[in-house]
């Protein structure tokens, strides 16, 4: 008998859990919303999604095979990720060379600068996102209305988001109660049929994705409940306290809060490692939100929230550290 | 609820393949070969000589420090030679080689299998009894039981823990012992007890041997402060200080041996070997050894004398499967890798794992993807994934601020990681290389 044994350090036994089974239950999770988005905007959330996810594979390979001169990893899925939020972050009606342009940020300056998947401090999708924004401001915000527009894609008829109205409403001293009519139902809410971005919409979308992921394990709870409950609880005491502000309820269905929360503020690199530490991260994200959605210049604040809290991460995991087993012995002075 | 410990955990496969297989005896080897290091601590001096005849339960090396223990002859023969014999890990350490020519019993043993419940002797006694047969830790640590039963100054134990967790996946020697030997490891516990002078001791078991939790409970319902407390399954909480946690809700301190919060933990498989040493007079020479893999055409549990060959285990399990690549002395999480099939069977060897890919193939490992599952399983409370990149980057003070001696090489962390990261095997590294830095500078 002449066999080779093998001879590594314990343990012998793996999980068998991957970085790929990771990102591709995320990609799973992201699919009734992406199919939302589709029923609610038609083409125009074909054309933004298909774009978005090849543009994002292509600059990925492209950069990582000629300019780091690398073996590219594209299936990871990592980069697909960051395409499909991309898309759910940004207008139906956006042209296709924006994307590109937003593409090319999120995956060449916001991951692959920092060193790829793993290093990055911000997340790339939402990276992409603020830099349209900031660049093509009139186009990022105007938004297709929903259902009206499904054989449309640039020329789409477009509206003002619930946030928008209610924000701009309120600053020009209008009534609360007549503003609430503009504003779609809580119901078109929750199904996401409201004029916005196109993966942003659909509540019931997005929480059978996070109720997926939990069940998978991907993520915790820790950091969706934490800034949803956050957002929630804030926007309920100031608008008691007399601020300007919509009803909680609002706030949460309408605008970024729960694609935000559930599908880009627990991105594993750029979020933190601890259940302590996220738990800080969320409540920085939620409070950060609504200071901008109510005090700030733009009537949406999540993403930059999101963003904010990314650069506070490495911060938050060097001090906030998990409970440990045992406090130590306390040791004697050895006096002379 | 059933109980457990509160910090980390996993639940990996339990693969128990042998849980209802009833132990058989392994004959006798034609050579048996008896390591002088056995147990944690000082090996122990050779006290026989080569040509010398030895009989079963003899004495051939007396302890070599306080930290320490005897070793006795598992079989009668002729010392055949005394020097160094390669280990499973390959490693040559010295070995007292007995050419087996039967099963002659030293004078004074009891191989009867008459129970003995009345315990005659006194805590002195029952210590020196102890030391004498050579006990140390069944589990696998081989920490030697004298040594735990005799509290520092200042420390007095309050608590027997008897652990019969058996957290590690395919090992199951100590549930067949629960099911087969139970009444002398109640004895057993008693006698620990009063050789501690403690009034109350638990029996930790987990869940998933129901029929041991069953017969333990029946077995003790009579006996005044001995209870059995069912766990809820999750690996490791055979660890020390995880048991304690999940038993008595205590925090054994950094730094600290579970003394310090007044508990004292022997394995179930020490228990029965105190029985048969305090009542029966005989020493360590065999135990339970449980012989498993998926490949095997008939994985058993074995009653095996210490220096039988690895090698003639496997053969009496079926022989070795042709996919085969790995052989493991030990459960598949803290066991360790075999290079050497004709090692010996030693006082701490509970099981040998044999495996075939792609059940143990290691995965080459990729880029932190920071996910913090490392975090969440670490029973500790550790940051492993930190320690790992502090190992690399040789940063000691960072290594020890982080606790990193208080990992207790569980491998939580390297199971979960899905990035297939070594974490485990950098943190080894590292506490290799600052433990000795910090034991020097405490003395």
């Amino acid at each position: 008998m002449m066999q080779f044994l093998k001879v590594s350090p314990s343990p012998h036994i793996h999980s068998g859990d991957s970085v790929k089974r990771n990102m591709y239950g995320v990609i799973i999770a992201m699919i009734p919303v992406f199919l939302m988005s589709l029923y609610t905007f038609g083409l125009g959330a074909l054309v933004v999604m298909l774009t978005s996810v090849l543009a994002c594979m292509f600059f990925e390979y492209l950069i990582v095979r000629f300019l780091l001169k690398q073996q590219p990893s594209l299936s990871d899925g990592s980069a697909i990720i960051t395409g499909m939020l991309l898309a759910f972050n940004i207008p139906t009606n956006l042209p296709v060379w924006i994307i590109l342009i937003g593409s090319l940020f999120a995956i060449g300056v916001a991951k692959l600068s920092y060193g790829g998947l793993g290093r990055n401090l911000f997340n790339p999708a939402l990276a992409g996102r603020v830099f349209m924004l900031i660049s093509f401001p009139v186009q990022m915000t105007s938004w297709p209305l929903p259902l009206v527009n499904r054989g449309l894609y640039i020329d789409a008829t477009t509206g003002a988001t619930p946030l928008a109205i209610i924000k701009e409403g309120l600053k020009n001293g209008q009534d609360y109660a007549e503003l609430l009519e503009k504003v779609p139902s809580y119901f078109d809410m929750l199904f996401g049929f409201t004029a916005g971005s196109a993966g942003e919409m659909s509540a019931v979308a997005i929480l059978l994705g996070l109720a997926y992921m939990l069940w998978r394990k991907i993520i915790t709870w820790h950091i969706p409940l934490t800034i949803i409950m956050t957002i929630f609880m804030l926007t309920g005491l100031l608008k008691f306290a007399g601020a300007p502000a919509a009803d909680p309820i609002l706030y949460i269905l309408s605008g970024g809060a729960l694609l935000g929360a559930v599908f880009m503020a627990t991105d594993y690199v750029t979020s933190p490692m601890t259940a302590r530490g996220m738990i800080v991260y969320a409540l920085g994200i939620g409070v950060l939100t609504v200071v901008i959605r109510i005090y700030g210049a733009y009537p949406e604040g999540i993403s930059f929230a999101i963003l904010i809290m990314n650069a506070f991460t490495p911060l938050i995991n060097t001090y906030i550290k998990p409970p440990m087993f045992g406090k130590p012995v306390k040791v004697k002075a050895v006096t002379k | 609820m059933l109980k457990t410990f509160a910090l980390g955990g996993i639940h990996p496969k339990e693969n128990k393949l042998t849980a209802k297989i009833p132990c058989e005896y392994q004959p006798l080897p034609k050579e048996a070969v008896v390591m002088v290091s056995q147990h944690i601590g000082a090996p122990a001096t050779v006290v026989v000589q080569k040509g010398d005849e030895v009989k079963t339960g003899q004495i051939v090396a007396k302890q070599g420090g306080f930290i320490s223990s005897n070793i006795h002859s598992p079989v009668s023969g002729v010392v055949k030679k005394i020097e160094p014999v390669a280990d499973a890990g390959g490693v040559k350490r010295n070995a007292i080689t007995i050419e087996v020519t039967g099963d002659d019993w030293a004078e004074g043993i009891d191989r009867s299998e008459n129970l003995i419940e009345e315990i005659k002797d006194d805590a002195k006694t029952i210590i020196q009894k102890i030391s004498d047969a050579g006990i140390v830790g069944m589990g696998g640590a081989t920490f030697p039981s004298h040594v735990k039963l005799m509290p520092p100054p200042g420390k007095t134990a309050k608590y027997l823990v008897i652990n019969g967790v058996e957290c590690e996946p395919y090992l199951t020697s100590d549930h067949r012992l629960m099911l087969e030997k139970g009444p002398e490891i109640v004895v057993g516990i008693e006698i620990l007890m009063v050789a501690l002078g403690v009034k109350q001791a638990f029996i930790g078991i987990e869940n998933n041997k129901p029929d041991a939790i069953k017969a333990m409970k029946k077995l003790t319902s009579k006996k005044k402060g001995i209870k059995v407390i069912p766990l809820k399954v999750q690996y490791p909480q055979g660890g020390e200080k995880q048991l304690i946690k999940a038993i008595l809700n205590k925090e054994v301190p950094s730094g600290a041996l579970p003394i310090e919060v007044g508990a004292v933990v022997q394995n179930v498989g020490t228990a029965f070997a105190v029985y048969e040493a305090v009542q029966k007079n005989k020493p360590l020479i065999e135990r339970v050894v449980t012989i498993t893999g998926k490949h095997l055409s008939s994985p058993k549990n074995l009653w095996v004398r210490i220096g039988t060959p690895v090698s003639s285990l496997i053969e009496a399990a079926g022989g070795l499967p042709e996919s085969t690549v790995k052989i493991i002395s030990g459960g598949p999480m803290m066991g360790k890798a075999m290079s050497n099939l004709n090692a010996p069977v030693t006082k701490g060897t509970s099981g040998i794992l044999v495996m075939a890919e792609p059940d143990t193939a290691r995965k080459p490992a990729s880029e932190c993807i920071r996910c913090g599952k490392c975090v969440t399983v670490c029973p500790m409370g550790l940051q492993p994934y930190a320690l790992m990149v502090y190992g690399i980057k040789q940063m000691y003070d960072k290594l020890e601020a982080g606790k990193v001696m208080d990992c207790i090489e569980c491998g939580s962390c390297s199971y979960t990681c899905p990035a297939n990261r070594e974490l485990l095997d950098y943190i080894r590294l590292s506490k290799s290389r600052l433990g000795p830095f910090i034991r020097n500078r405490k003395s």
